[in-house]
């Protein structure tokens, strides 16, 4: 038993290990793609005129910056600073990038819950009956209906369905100016109905194939003979038996899909105006804020490794099997 | 977790167009096929130049035009022929998807297959490599590089092939592992065949079909990929046509003009619609287990 839970504990070091590697390289790209990128903080502050800038001006100004330093040093600064909360700021509104990071996070943690939930409620009911008939009608529907729900982009849904219901009922709650959920919860669940339901719809594929796939599996095995054998009740086999490990798999897929939908709400955020974390990014590009653009997608980056860290510590308490291996 | 491997741990050898041929007598396949065939002939007028109208023509005398003999897909709110810009859309969504997945086929396998076959330190560096790319979430990855770069087909397609490279690389590593281990593979290293003309001559030819799906997979990701990109406005750039471009610039008029979302919106559920039938087709043939078993 001991030793079984310090291999355990040995993998799992390796996970973290393996996450903080992770992380390291995450960021030495976050800093390249920015040294990469055409313009520097003179060209960002100063816009064209930074052309008409002497060469004496100019040096002081990267030795300002501390863009005259060499690519390591810079790095390690641009690090530093990021580790004890200096994300840089916006120059046109002159807002502090984490300030409005954490105004925009939990807006979009809440369309992530609020999807994940949708498809869950989707997803793990549809993969049950599909799997309990397999290759019946009931399967190849539900199989067609979600390969579909793969293939319709959700910016085409999302664009139809919220002009369809404006033009024809005039309900278009995303027309006025968000709503927090601590502010108005009437409004703000109105507002995020669409969005959720839209990003539901697609990641309850995905959740739909996993239950089912794994139902599958499980009911072939051998301790589900062996107990079918041993005369348990079918209802009870199902629940305690099939379900309780077949919703091992869907726990990781969720855990997946909620850390995707951190930084991949970005066009749903976008077409119902919802301020969240994903329009933060967006809203930079077109403005063309860098430092924006770079942080804030590190802190997507940051917390899509540590959300998938999380699942995964997550799966590892549930499945005995991957505890034991 | 995944249950690919036989007993004895060595995969079936597929057998070559067998599987393929196969995968298209399934009804999905012949879907897919279908579909795949209907979008390929409206791509290649695309292409050509052989829509009925110049698909970036304006012709205000004729703009908001609804569905009709002269103009099947209706005009948008320059007078253009919706349906021209759909073949023209088409044909640069089936451009990009062929570019980038090309690309990040390619060097994905080439990279994953290097990996899973050496394995050591090449395996971990490259392991690391494709876990910095995975934290990424996709779209958010393909915007910043295509936002970084110029706009331009070309450079809409290397950011989508960065994004599934590590995919590729991915997929590819896995079947290695396995079959770097099996009689023939020692055998032909032991009669003296040098290892990397190993790997090509008996590694490689035997993952195809999990290749095959892949690509096949992959290309319809990328489609939607674009078509979100383009969307958003970091896409191909105007005046070429492009189906999420379409989709946007009908967001606003969909009610006069109900048209100029549906007919850009179907041919991308069509050409992706058809794509996945014919992955999953492929997938089912080569893998029984995933299908419908009892």
């Amino acid at each position: 038993m001991t030793a079984l839970l310090s291999l355990w504990r040995n993998t799992f070091v390796r996970r973290v290990l393996e996450a903080a590697l992770t992380l390291v390289g995450v960021s030495v790209l976050t800093f390249a793609v920015l040294r990469v990128l055409p313009g520097d903080q003179i060209t960002a502050s100063y816009g064209i005129e930074a052309g008409a800038l002497s060469p004496d001006q100019l040096a002081s100004l990267r030795a300002y910056y501390g863009i005259d330093r060499p690519l390591v040093a810079q790095y390690f600064s641009w690090l530093g600073g990021v580790l004890t909360g200096n994300l840089g700021v916006a120059t046109q509104s002159q807002q502090d990038v984490l300030d409005m990071t954490l105004r925009a996070l939990p807006i979009t943690m809440e369309l992530a819950v609020l999807s994940i939930v949708v498809a869950l409620l989707l997803g793990v009911p549809g993969g049950l009956l599909a799997a309990s008939r397999a290759g019946a009608l009931r399967d190849n529907g539900s199989q067609l209906l979600s390969l579909l729900a793969l293939s319709v982009p959700t910016f085409l849904v999302a664009t139809a369905l919220s002009s369809w219901l404006a033009n024809r009922f005039g309900y278009n709650p995303n027309g006025e100016e968000f709503a927090t959920l601590l502010r108005d919860p009437a409004l703000n669940l109105q507002q995020m109905a669409l969005p959720a339901l839209t990003l539901g719809v697609s990641i309850a594929a995905p959740v739909f194939q996993t239950t089912r796939a794994s139902v599958l599996a499980i009911r072939d095995e051998d301790y589900i003979r062996t107990a079918r054998a041993k005369g348990v009740p079918p209802r009870r086999l199902q629940a305690r038996h099939v379900l309780r490990n077949a919703l091992i798999p869907v726990v990781t897929i969720s855990g997946l899909q909620f850390g995707f939908l951190l930084g991949g709400a970005v066009v749903i955020e976008q077409i119902f105006s919802i301020p969240g974390i994903g329009r933060q990014v967006l809203l930079g590009m077109t403005q063309k804020e860098y430092a924006v653009v770079q942080s804030t997608v590190l802190v997507i980056a940051v917390l899509f490794v540590l959300v998938n860290l999380l699942t995964d510590v997550v799966y590892r308490l549930v499945d005995p099997q991957a505890r034991a291996q | 977790m995944s249950a690919t491997t036989t007993a004895v741990g060595v995969p079936a050898r597929a057998p070559r167009g067998g599987a393929l041929r196969a995968a298209l007598l399934r009804p999905a396949g012949v879907v897919g096929l279908l579909l795949g065939a209907v979008v390929l002939v409206l791509a290649v007028m695309g292409i050509f130049g052989l829509t009925p109208y110049d698909p970036a023509k304006q012709d205000v005398t004729q703009s908001l035009v609804g569905p009709s003999g002269q103009h099947w897909f209706g005009t948008d709110q320059f007078g253009r022929d919706v349906f021209s810009r759909v073949c023209s859309g088409l044909a640069n969504s089936l451009r990009i998807a062929v570019v980038s997945v090309g690309i990040s086929g390619v060097l994905g396998i080439l990279i994953g297959v290097l990996a899973g076959y050496y394995g050591g330190w090449v395996d971990r560096v490259v392991g690391v490599l494709t876990n910095v790319l995975f934290a990424f979430p996709s779209l958010l990855l393909a915007l910043a590089l295509a936002a970084t770069l110029d706009r331009s087909w070309v450079t809409v397609s290397i950011a989508i092939a960065t994004v599934y490279l590590p995919i590729f690389a991915r997929v590819a590593r896995a079947p290695v592992l396995r079959l770097r281990h099996v009689d023939y593979v020692t055998a032909s290293t032991a009669i003296g065949r040098p290892r990397l003309s190993t790997l090509f001559a008996h590694v490689v030819p035997n993952m195809w079909g999990i290749l095959l799906v892949q690509v096949t997979l992959s290309l319809s990701w990328s489609i939607l990929t674009e078509a979100a990109l383009s969307f958003l406005g970091f896409g191909t750039p105007p005046p070429a046509a492009s189906l999420g471009g379409m989709v946007y610039d009908a967001q606003t008029i969909s009610a006069v003009a109900p048209w100029m979302l549906a007919f850009p919106g179907l041919a991308i559920v069509v050409f992706v619609v058809g794509l996945n039938l014919l992955g999953d087709a492929l997938r089912s043939t080569l893998d029984p287990r995933s299908g419908g078993r009892r």
